[in-house]
């Protein structure tokens, strides 16, 4: 593997198919935690550890899982990062364990990692897989700390604890509470419809930005999504 | 001890409800919520799996993990437990149950993925719930997931006929309602 390759995976991961952005995946924790850019770099950070180690160890096993119990098998190795990872944190770094509590264990859960061990590490060799963990999870890592500082500064006049505000600026709490969170990704999804609609005017092809399962979730055909890889997976257990 | 229970009945549906607060279970809140009648069922079938769930994992975490001193092993047992008993679950309806599984079915492959079991399983042993406590958490936390969905699904019912700006219409729009219904469920935090 060259460098191009590996510079290709990390702007494809932070821009092109940004997780948060434009594929529109992992909403729980990109909401739960951004109440600060630095909580929300902390999780993204933490996910990116995951997620790359993940990419590499299930990359390396993709020869030896069984195609009909990979997802089980994926699930289990992610667990084990996760774990591994909280603990670390917990010994380590406990006012960021502290701050993301119930969420880290929840990164399990994430469909980013689940997505991309099945769409991309699954089939493709360790080093490229690797990058693409980290290209991934430095694109979350990025979304998350610009949520994290819009609502941070609109909730209480800060960025990463330092005052930016003038005085006379009044902090809506709001956007620190829960409402603010749905508010701040309502803003975010209107702006990429907005694009989406003028880029198709313009006759580009627009399908990689996905809407983030607005639509019915039974008849959902966006790649994206975690429920058709269990579905996949289900109509693959039954042959 | 009733007293407690009642408590945590009141605080889990409502003042800190499961979506609407801690953000868990989001996916098919936005992905069901089309439809009122969907969107009922979809939360039926969650009260079923949730309050399956919490009674399990209550089970193997007093019984086996807290047994052999292994309950850092917690997260990884949790997902494998939820997988296999909603696997087992749709099995045995499906079997023995055709008309629950007709009306069920649908819903529970979409409910693996849902991060709000594994989160309540976890709430259960952070705040040292016992198997009955926690039975109670996850039915309470799954009744405040079937209320707020359904809410959602009436107002994006009547939301239908109305006139919304193009670059709003879609996820945006019904992430507004979430954000009104959210400061709506603001106000229960007096109740306690």
């Amino acid at each position: 593997m060259n460098n191009g390759n590996a510079m290709e995976r990390l702007y494809n991961g932070l821009i092109k198919e940004n997780p948060t952005f434009v594929l529109m995946l992992g909403m729980c924790p990109t909401l739960a935690v951004t109440t600060s850019a630095m909580n929300g770099l902390g999780m993204g950070l933490t996910t990116m550890v995951v997620l790359a180690l993940s990419n590499m160890m299930i990359s390396m096993l993709r020869n030896i899982i069984p195609d009909k119990v990979r997802i089980p098998a994926f699930i289990v190795v992610i667990a084990s990062f996760v774990t591994m990872v909280e603990l670390l944190l917990e010994g380590f770094i406990p006012a960021l364990y502290d701050a993301l509590g119930l969420y880290i264990p929840l990164i399990v859960v994430n469909c980013i990692i689940l997505g991309r061990a099945e769409s991309y590490a699954s089939k493709n060799p360790v080093l490229p897989s690797l990058f693409d963990g980290i290209g991934m999870g430095l694109g979350f890592s990025f979304a998350l700390t610009c949520i994290g500082a819009v609502r941070e500064l609109l909730g209480a006049g800060e960025i990463f604890g330092l005052h930016i505000m003038p005085d006379s600026y009044v902090p809506c709490a709001i956007f620190i509470m829960a409402p603010g969170a749905f508010f701040v990704l309502a803003a975010l999804t209107a702006v990429q419809n907005k694009i989406r609609i003028s880029g198709e005017k313009k006759g580009k092809d627009m399908s990689k930005i996905q809407s983030g399962c607005s639509e019915d979730c039974m008849n959902c055909n966006e790649k994206g999504c975690s429920h058709r890889f269990y579905g996949e997976g289900k109509e693959s257990e039954q042959k | 001890m009733i007293k407690d229970l009642l408590i945590i009945l009141v605080s889990s549906s409502l003042v800190n409800n499961v979506v609407l607060s801690q953000f868990l279970g989001l996916c098919p809140f936005l992905g069901v919520s089309k439809k009122t009648n969907t969107a009922a069922g979809m939360g039926v079938a969650v009260i079923f799996v949730i309050t399956l769930a919490s009674a399990v994992s209550g089970v193997v975490y007093k019984f086996i993990l807290e047994k052999f001193d292994v309950t850092y092993l917690q997260t990884i047992v949790f997902i494998l437990v939820i997988a296999a008993l909603v696997q087992f679950v749709e099995m045995f309806l499906k079997k023995f149950m055709p008309p629950l599984y007709q009306a069920l079915g649908v819903y529970l492959p979409l409910i693996t993925t849902n991060c709000a079991v594994l989160g309540i399983a976890l709430t259960n042993v952070q705040k040292k719930y016992g198997i009955l406590t926690g039975i109670v958490n996850g039915f309470a936390t799954a009744v405040g997931f079937t209320v707020a969905i359904v809410i959602l699904a009436g107002i994006r019912e009547k939301m239908e006929y109305n006139d919304i700006p193009e670059s709003f219409k879609g996820m945006p729009i019904v992430l507004v309602t979430a954000g009104l219904m959210a400061i709506a469920f603001c106000g229960f935090s007096g109740l306690l």
